[in-house]
């Protein structure tokens, strides 16, 4: 019994050499790329290259690149950049991508399709061009998908996160099957309705590299290609033993009883800032600040020990010592949190447009 | 129908109202086709069908109320997941003028000597006429001005125009979306364009920052952007076609089977699984599709097939492929998948397709053997214990817990059909009523959750636990519809009624029951799986029995349960077994305990209800259950039993015989369960009772002689009623 099996061309990738049939079960092993055969007979994007030309494509279209942030994160929305920035009324365009921890998805390095720690491109556009959808693909054919050579498919994906009081609807875009990117219309953000709305398209960087270069491992991702040598660097070379020891330490390792304390002692700190503007009273201390109080107050760092709060709970449920009844507790204790920033945040910035008004009319 | 007083609603040409008429016929107007598109942004595919009938609904009502198109005109609508359409034939392109009578002032009001008084002027000018064209009728109250009034109708464009808007923001959507600033329309998803045309017109519509054209567009990636233009409606299917787009839905569900059957066709002795829910979600997640075959290695089928369909079904929207006899039923999973794609690739693309599909469908197929393999290193046995820390419900404690209280249950209701003559292997069902619930730590239940019960089953198989308990583990949640099976042994069985039984105690104990349309922790799913496998399987328990045993000593939360059951039990008989609901009341007012029994007195009923007899027997039973009762409102009673030497018409001592007689038969057939047998036989009472009810009349003056004849009564009542009340039985005609 023959059919055309994986698509492995060795040759100069006439359509011709497509038709070869392999036994399924003995499909030969192979190492050519046919992907980038058939776009242009080129080798395909390594991992950086992919990052590259994808920021490039965004910072072309308006984008501010921003580097990644410098705390532990689940996913590039709860960095201040998206989950801040879609507040309130002024208009953003930046990208960035953005390595996301998360503990209990670590596989000590043993399963090819699993990380603790993945990589997304995170693109937001306040408010979301018509063309949106568009732009999206043809940075797809930036990449060297050719779409008329695919199937994609916008498949119905709510995204929710209920500890930042946020939500949005959307699609996962499905390439051949496989999931590259979460696309949101954020509606929602610390239980604050947006208006205007966001955009955010988030790029999964390991399934396309993996994708475009035809491999069945995320290990085996070539990172970059050493220009003298031609040597490849593997994704492996880089994270592997980052996998393999945080896992170690998410599940194995951790001391529980200090991540408690730790959790605590950010989770006190962060409220006590909150409470100096006016958390129980819908920040209307902000109003009676003067200016230079008003935009020094560091709401931001009120919003990194919400993260620390959030990072501290994932390793404890990697660990395994938040049981189901806590959970929802510890659950709720974060999310006063998350939702007391993006409400203090959201204040201090009217507060301040209300300052710069008045002075506006006092010169 | 527009409600305002005195103005005239939409008419057939049949009416005949004298109050107002259409100045201008129907069929006079010109008449032109509709056409309305509106583009989005993929709309979700379980939304598409729902709205694509809703927007029909909503434009052809319109259409009427508005008085454009005839009433009951037909319309085709169209529906892609970027697209939703209407289109009718036969729309005017102006509302027809309506003439009106109108009655205005009082002839003495309206004219002082002769002339015109402000009243009569006022009144000219709201009918819109000259005041010399009013003209004097005379009803009850006296003489009064009355003018014909004619109202203009409008163009349909400006109408249309005018009330589509609103049609469009009142389509239901299960999840709305904002996307403008301001926030001025929610909608599913962004509206990209609209089409609104009538004939080569277009009309000019505005929604979600758009005004309609004549301009659509074709399919995202084999079209692109590229506008397509319509001269007119009736171009719009085969516009369509040229841009990749196959707009009828049912064109389109067909093509996605044919592309299937032919892929399939292309290696000998496949076949794919038939599977009509995913056929519908491909049909609207695509325009334009097409299907490829794809494999996979050989080595995955060690897999379960449970978890290999799963992944292929639930998580790429793959069909199954199975080879063997379509005839036997044994069909055996093959190394294969069908995708449905939404493009039209040559040779060369679709081997890209391909070969990226099965690179992800081997990925999860690793995965999911990764957590195979992985659960197996700690065996359901170990894993009791970890039941400790997941919580079944926050006041019900941990599933270790569920777990006891359900292992207990199942003792408890062996105890009670033992001596049955049911064989049950109690051993295996205490240890399945264990392990039932293990399976929810394992890290293949976290990803598959729909799997859970099932590969809890699987697991056991594999770790040599006792096949009738490994079954019963695998069937637990089974049946979880009305159409699903129910669990294919009596271990599994009685566990599936053990541990839902044990839920539903649990949360009416907290007082969780369901109420109106909320049902959160799904009680009645339960219940009605409880009625089910009662129902289907050779459980000899009564549904009182279940409730007390799942209770304990609460009788008042016992009777709850059990109205609850009868409720679900009536539900049973009515919708799976399609029961009257006469039928079903008159069986349920007997008893509503043993659901078998139920089910059986239900057939027998329905099987006799259509001959005359039994319907002669059942109004006459009627008649005497309402004498009965009247004679208890008027106080009077029965005596204690019938006294023959008390009989003095013939007909009721010919009942009284008849009836002694039939009553001992029909207590043993009734006893035998022959219930269509015994209601036969008390159809035969029929010339005995149509006797009696002519000459003997119960209400008799003599006190003894009446007490005697609602004594006879009530012995025949008694007698034969224990199948069913045929007093709730409703006799046609």
């Amino acid at each position: 019994m023959f059919l055309l099996g994986r698509c492995c061309v060795t040759g100069n990738g006439a359509v011709g050499n497509w038709a070869i049939a392999f036994r399924i079960g003995e499909l030969p092993f192979c190492e050519e790329r046919c992907m980038t055969e058939r776009a242009g007979k080129k080798r395909a994007l390594t991992f950086q290259e992919l990052l590259f030309t994808l920021q490039r494509f965004w910072a072309d279209r308006g984008c501010v690149l921003q580097q990644p942030y410098d705390v532990e994160v689940g996913a590039g929305t709860m960095s201040p950049d998206t989950f801040l920035r879609v507040l309130g009324p002024k208009p953003v365009r930046i990208a960035y991508a953005q390595p996301s921890r998360r503990p209990a998805d670590g596989r000590y390095g043993e399963n090819p399709n699993r990380l603790f720690r993945h990589t997304q491109l995170q693109v937001i556009l306040k408010p979301p061009p018509v063309r949106i959808q568009e732009m999206y693909l043809e940075s797809l054919v930036a990449i060297g998908i050719d779409l008329k050579e695919h199937d994609i498919k916008f498949e119905e994906d709510n995204w929710e996160w209920p500890v930042g009081g946020a939500w949005g609807v959307g699609w996962q875009v499905m390439l051949d099957g496989l999931e590259i990117t979460q696309f949101t219309y954020f509606q929602q953000c610390g239980g604050m309705d947006l208006d205007p709305i966001c955009g955010e398209i988030t790029y999964g960087l390991e399934r396309i590299a993996g994708f475009l270069q035809d491999v069945d491992s995320i290990y085996d991702i070539v990172w970059a290609v050493e220009p003298d040598t031609g040597r490849k660097v593997t994704y492996g070379e880089m994270r592997l033993a980052e996998e393999e020891q945080f896992s170690a330490y998410s599940f194995d390792y951790a001391d529980v009883g200090k991540l408690w304390e730790h959790l605590n002692l950010y989770e006190s700190e962060c409220k006590a800032l909150l409470e100096k503007a006016g958390f129980r009273d819908d920040f209307k201390d902000f109003a009676k600040m003067d200016e230079l109080t008003l935009k020094r107050f560091p709401v931001l760092g009120a919003y990194e020990l919400a993260l620390k709060c959030s990072h501290m709970f994932n390793l404890l449920d990697a660990r395994g010592a938040i049981s189901v009844t806590e959970r929802v507790g510890v659950m709720a204790r974060i999310r006063t949190l998350v939702v007391g920033v993006a409400k203090a945040y959201a204040a201090q910035g009217e507060a301040l447009t209300a300052s710069a008004e008045k002075d506006v009319v006092a010169g | 129908m527009n409600g305002a007083p005195g103005f005239c609603g939409w008419l057939r040409e049949s009416d005949s109202d004298t109050r107002c008429a259409f100045v201008a016929g129907f069929e006079l107007r010109t008449m032109a086709d509709f056409l309305f598109e509106i583009g989005l942004e993929e709309v979700p595919a379980r939304m598409i069908a729902g709205a694509q009938a809703e927007l029909e609904q909503r434009v052809v009502k319109m259409l009427e109320r508005e008085r454009l198109v005839q009433s009951g005109a037909v319309a085709k609508s169209f529906a892609t997941p970027r697209r939703l359409a209407v289109w009718l034939k036969g729309v005017a392109e102006q509302q027809e003028d309506v003439a009106e009578e109108l009655v205005g002032p009082s002839v003495k009001v309206a004219y002082k000597d002769g002339v015109a008084t402000p009243a009569a002027v006022a009144f000219a000018k709201k009918a819109g006429v000259q005041v010399g064209a009013l003209k004097t009728i005379t009803n009850a109250k006296g003489e009064y001005l009355a003018a014909t009034s004619v109202k203009a109708g409008r163009g349909a464009a400006e109408v249309i125009a005018a009330e589509m808007p609103k049609e469009l923001a009142g389509i239901y959507w299960a999840k709305n979306m904002y996307w403008r600033a301001g926030r001025p329309e929610r909608f599913v998803r962004p509206v990209r364009w609209m089409v609104a045309m009538l004939g080569e017109k277009t009309v000019p519509v505005e929604f979600g920052g758009y005004v309609a054209g004549s301009v659509t567009y074709g399919h995202r990636v084999l079209f692109g952007e590229q506008a397509i233009v319509l001269k007119a409606p009736g171009e719009y299917e085969d516009a369509l076609l040229g841009g990749f787009v196959v707009a009828d839905v049912e064109v389109r569900r067909q093509r996605i089977r044919k592309a299937l059957d032919h892929v399939t066709r292309t290696v000998p002795g496949l076949r794919w699984r038939e599977d009509h829910e995913l056929v519908d979600k491909l049909t609207q997640l695509t325009e334009w599709p097409t299907a490829l075959l794809g494999g996979f290695e050989k080595e995955y089928l060690a897999l379960p097939e449970e978890v290999l369909v799963t992944v292929m079904r639930d998580h790429q929207n793959y069909f199954a492929v199975e080879t063997g006899s379509p005839k036997t039923g044994d069909g055996k999973l093959a190394p294969y998948f069908l995708a449905v794609l939404n493009t039209e690739a040559d040779e060369a693309g679709v081997a890209v397709i391909r070969h990226g599909n099965e690179r992800v469908l081997r990925a999860r197929f690793n995965d999911a053997r990764f957590f195979w393999e992985f659960d197996q290193r700690v065996p359901l046995i170990e894993r009791v214990a970890l039941l400790e820390h997941v919580t079944f419900q926050k006041d019900l404690g941990s599933y270790a817990a569920k777990a006891e209280r359900v292992r207990e249950l199942c003792k408890r209701l062996v105890g009670k059909i033992e001596g049955r003559g049911f064989a049950v292997d109690t051993n295996a069902l205490l240890d399945a009523a264990s392990l039932a619930k293990t399976d929810l730590t394992t890290e293949l239940v976290k990803e598959f959750t729909e799997l859970q019960g099932e590969v809890g089953g699987l697991y056991a198989r594999a770790q040599g636990i006792r096949p009738a308990a490994c079954d019963a583990i695998y069937d637990q949640y089974r049946p979880v519809s009305m159409e699903d099976r129910i669990p294919r042994t009596a271990e599994g069985q009685l566990l599936a009624i053990a541990d839902k039984a044990d839920t539903i105690a649990g949360m009416f104990g907290l007082g969780l029951e369901p109420t109106g349309s909320k049902d959160p922790f799904a009680l009645r799913r339960a219940a009605n799986g409880i009625v089910k496998i009662l129902g289907e399987s050779s459980v000899e328990l009564g549904l009182g029995e279940i409730s007390r045993a799942a209770v304990g000593g609460d009788e008042e939360l016992v009777r709850k349960i059990e109205v609850f059951f009868a409720e679900r039990l009536e539900f049973y008989l009515r919708e799976a077994k399609g029961q009257a609901y006469d039928v079903v009341k008159a069986v349920l007012a007997i008893e509503a305990n043993d659901v078998r029994d139920a089910v059986a007195r239900a057939e027998a009923v329905t099987a006799v209800r259509g001959s005359e007899d039994f319907a002669a027997v059942s109004s006459a039973f009627k008649r005497m259950k309402n004498i009965l009762a009247q004679a208890r409102e008027k106080g009077i009673a029965a005596s204690a039993r019938v006294d023959i030497a008390l009989l003095t018409e013939p007909a009721e001592k010919a009942l009284a015989e008849k009836s002694a007689e039939l009553a001992a038969k029909v207590k043993w057939l009734r006893a035998e369960k022959s219930y269509k047998a015994a209601l036969e036989e008390i159809a035969t009472l029929r010339p005995q009772v149509d006797a009696f009810f002519e000459a003997v009349m119960v209400m008799a003056p003599d006190e003894a002689v009446r007490a005697n004849r609602l004594a006879l009564l009530e012995k025949v009542l008694g007698d034969f009623s224990g199948i069913a009340d045929f007093s709730e039985i409703v006799i046609a005609g």
